[in-house]
């Protein structure tokens, strides 16, 4: 056993791992070599009707990227927001009597820093779809 | 107890192409092995609009195989496709369609019409129906049939085969084939 284990020490230096590296080497070069000459050799027909975007064969109406309103950012936002304080609602609804007055302190101070938050959207106009 | 297994044993394998061989080597034409390649590996592209897709479904089931031609590779977008199968009647206002998606497909590209209406308009002899593909695209085989058997549809692949492996590389920059396109206002 002991034999055995000196015999591995010996194998395990970087000069051993040579014939690995090199068919790294080889197995990423071939690929290299396969993508660059198939892509040389291959016939090409680069005309501008097959250049354009393949969307079923339909005439294409113009080009997906359009910039958007900012105002769907905002409101999706703003909706995540307020959909999350709601979801916290429930456990303490669930705990509405044990947790007491100091419970239902506590929760009126994090629904009155949302008001907060939610005068001051109002405020900034963030809700204003018209504008 | 073991259920008795059957192999198939009846591989058919491409022959070699002929040329000159040595020890470790073979040279031989590089026209020869490109187009052993494309023939044994054509994508299709099936563009079923009617009763005929549905026999080609049946086709590409494991029944009748076509993936025994190297053709497994079905494809829905034209980018990587080297054969465009048109299965079923085709509306004129189908056309144009046809025409963008032959259009798109890799070089070098063939057109397979299956079954009647694809070939000729078939029963449909109406004025919505265009009277066969072949007034909007190219078409390289034309399988008859209403719709045509599955063997119909292999035996017009294999045809397709043959014209692939005796296309060689030139024939798509000669002014013949400049001349064809041309004719269907194809650049």
């Amino acid at each position: 056993m002991r034999f055995f284990l000196l015999q591995a020490n010996d194998v395990n230096n970087a000069a051993n791992y040579l014939p690995i590296g090199l068919q790294l080497l080889f197995a990423i070069g071939l690929i290299a070599t396969i993508i660059v000459l198939s892509d040389w050799l291959g016939p090409k027909r680069k005309t501008a009707d097959k250049l354009q975007n393949f969307e079923s064969g339909i005439e294409i109406k113009g080009n997906a990227r359009q910039p958007m309103a900012i105002k769907y950012f905002l409101v999706a936002i703003l909706f995540v927001l307020f959909d999350v304080e709601v979801i916290f609602f429930y456990p303490y609804a669930v705990n509405f009597r044990e947790l007491g007055w100091s419970g239902f302190a506590a929760v009126v101070v994090f629904v009155a820093l949302f008001i907060t938050g939610l005068i001051y959207i109002f405020k900034k106009g963030a809700l204003k779809w018209e504008e | 107890m073991s259920r008795p297994v059957q192999f198939n044993n009846h591989v058919k394998f491409e022959g070699i192409p002929e040329g000159y061989m040595g020890e470790g080597f073979m040279a031989t034409n590089f026209e020869k092995v490109v187009s052993l390649a494309r023939k044994n590996s054509i994508w299709p592209l099936p563009f079923a609009t009617s009763c005929c897709g549905i026999e080609f479904m049946a086709t590409a089931a494991s029944h009748y195989d076509l993936a025994r031609f190297g053709a497994e590779r079905m494809s829905f977008s034209p980018r990587q496709c080297d054969l465009i199968l048109v299965m079923g009647t085709i509306a004129k206002k189908m056309g144009p369609i046809l025409r963008q998606v032959y259009l798109q497909m890799a070089e070098p590209r063939w057109v397979m019409a299956v079954g009647a209406c694809a070939s000729s308009g078939g029963i449909f002899d109406t004025y919505s129906v265009l009277q066969g593909i072949d007034q909007v695209i190219p078409v390289d085989v034309y399988v008859p049939g209403c719709p045509p058997r599955p063997e119909a549809i292999l035996d017009g692949f294999m045809k397709i085969q043959d014209l692939v492996n005796a296309e060689g590389l030139r024939r798509r920059h000669s002014d013949q084939y400049k001349e064809l396109l041309a004719g269907y206002g194809i650049q």
